[in-house]
């Protein structure tokens, strides 16, 4: 099962898009409303870091299967500034626009897998998995 | 020769012509269910708007034009069909000048010239067909704007802004300042915002809810977060989001009762009082 499907962020708007992207799609391979809910939110965070710190990039929803599972998996790909420390993002609490510091960490906790690759100057690529139980 | 005189002399064979390619085109709109009928009356207008104008010379009845474009995006039908409508035209023009005239030289002269007697069509069309929908997307936003944030006063001293939709920076704005307005304007003691209609609860959701309920607080009054779903309470705990020290219910009724202690008041049932 490969279903995928992206979305070009460079306007609030495009968060919105992405976000029902992903809700339609995890409707559709069955998750429940948590997971559902769990899933657009961490899209929703991901698409507004790209919208806040690199202003265009784009995520993309895809439906995968691996020996016996199924997942849904987020891939957030951005040319910003990049990140010069993952650490102190990945911290609860740090934040450089004034909001709360919890997009990055919350984004770990609402899915299972996550991984984040970020090159100073080049741009940042996130990819989380949720899997269906 | 001028091509105007050209393209007059040939009118015949030109509508003719661009008639029966504009009907082979038909398919492209399958989409737009429009009766054989209307599109036939359609294309009469369009290519007569068009002679129209070419007898003015361009200048002083592109009024004509103005008006067939207003009718055909009024009516929503595609900005494809006027294009491919002029795209036909010209193609049907150059092919009866292709007829009729064998000089190379002749010919380039004439196709230049037929250009620029359809390029300004062209750009008019463009120029008034984003004019038009420019103008309905700012009256959607505004019309947005009005449903965004209202705060209803329901009671002495108890107000709700119920929330619905996606919350973006610009309606966040909106909610802190009518939140803050009514409870001034309202006298309210406690505003209770339902996020029920809010689909999804994100950290700038919830700091924006944060900040607002600050401001709140700030002017002397109280808020309370009702309406909020189990899968977003989950999220909102996977997210980490500090909500400890805000009062939240699960739905408004919870929170009109809530609202309704804090200002020293409860709603009584009165058969039960005049029994005993």
């Amino acid at each position: 099962m490969e279903t995928q499907a992206s979305v070009k962020i460079r306007n609030e708007w495009d968060i919105v898009q992405a976000r029902q992207l992903g809700r339609e799609l995890s409707k559709e391979m069955g998750f429940g409303q948590v997971d559902q809910a769990r899933i657009t939110t961490a899209i929703s965070e991901l698409a507004r870091n790209i919208y806040l710190y690199a202003q265009n990039g784009e995520i993309d929803v895809e439906a995968f299967g691996k020996v016996g599972r199924i997942g849904l998996k987020i891939i957030s790909t951005d040319q910003g500034p990049g990140i010069s420390d993952i650490r102190l993002v990945m911290q609860d609490g740090y934040t450089t626009s004034g909001g709360l510091g919890a997009g990055l960490p919350g984004v770990k906790r609402l899915m299972d897998d996550f991984k984040i690759h970020s090159q100073e100057g080049r741009g940042t690529e996130i990819v989380a998995i949720k899997w269906l139980r | 020769m001028p091509v105007i005189k050209y393209i007059k002399d040939n009118k015949e064979d030109i509508v003719t012509l661009w008639k029966k390619q504009m009907d082979e085109e038909r398919p492209e709109y399958s989409n737009y269910t429009v009766p054989h009928k209307t599109m036939e009356t359609a294309n009469e207008n369009f290519i007569d708007v068009i002679f129209d104008y070419l007898n003015g010379n361009g200048g002083e009845s592109s009024e004509g034009v103005n008006v067939f474009i207003e009718q055909i995006l009024q009516f929503g039908w595609p900005l494809s069909y006027l294009t491919s409508g002029l795209q036909v035209f010209r193609k049907v023009v150059m092919d009866v000048i292709d007829k009729n005239v064998t000089e190379a030289k002749d010919l380039l002269g004439l196709y230049k010239r037929t250009d620029a007697i359809i390029d300004p069509i062209f750009n008019q069309l463009i120029k008034d067909a984003t004019e038009t929908w420019e103008h309905t997307v700012s009256m959607q936003k505004s019309a947005l704007l009005e449903l965004s944030a209202p705060l209803i006063p329901i009671m002495e001293h108890i107000s709700v802004m119920p929330l619905i939709g996606t919350i973006d920076t610009e309606r966040a704005k909106l909610i802190m300042e009518n939140l803050l307005q009514g409870v001034i304007d309202h006298g309210a003691e406690v505003v209770l915002i339902d996020i029920t209609g809010v689909p999804v609860v994100d950290t700038m959701v919830a700091h924006h809810i944060i900040q607002a309920s600050e401001a709140v607080r700030l002017v002397g009054s109280e808020c309370i977060l009702v309406g909020i779903r189990p899968e977003i309470a989950q999220t909102i705990v996977n997210l980490g989001i500090e909500l400890g020290e805000f009062p939240t219910r699960s739905t408004l009724r919870k929170g009109i009762e809530t609202a309704l202690e804090m200002t020293k008041r409860k709603i009584i049932n009165i058969a039960q009082e005049d029994g005993q």
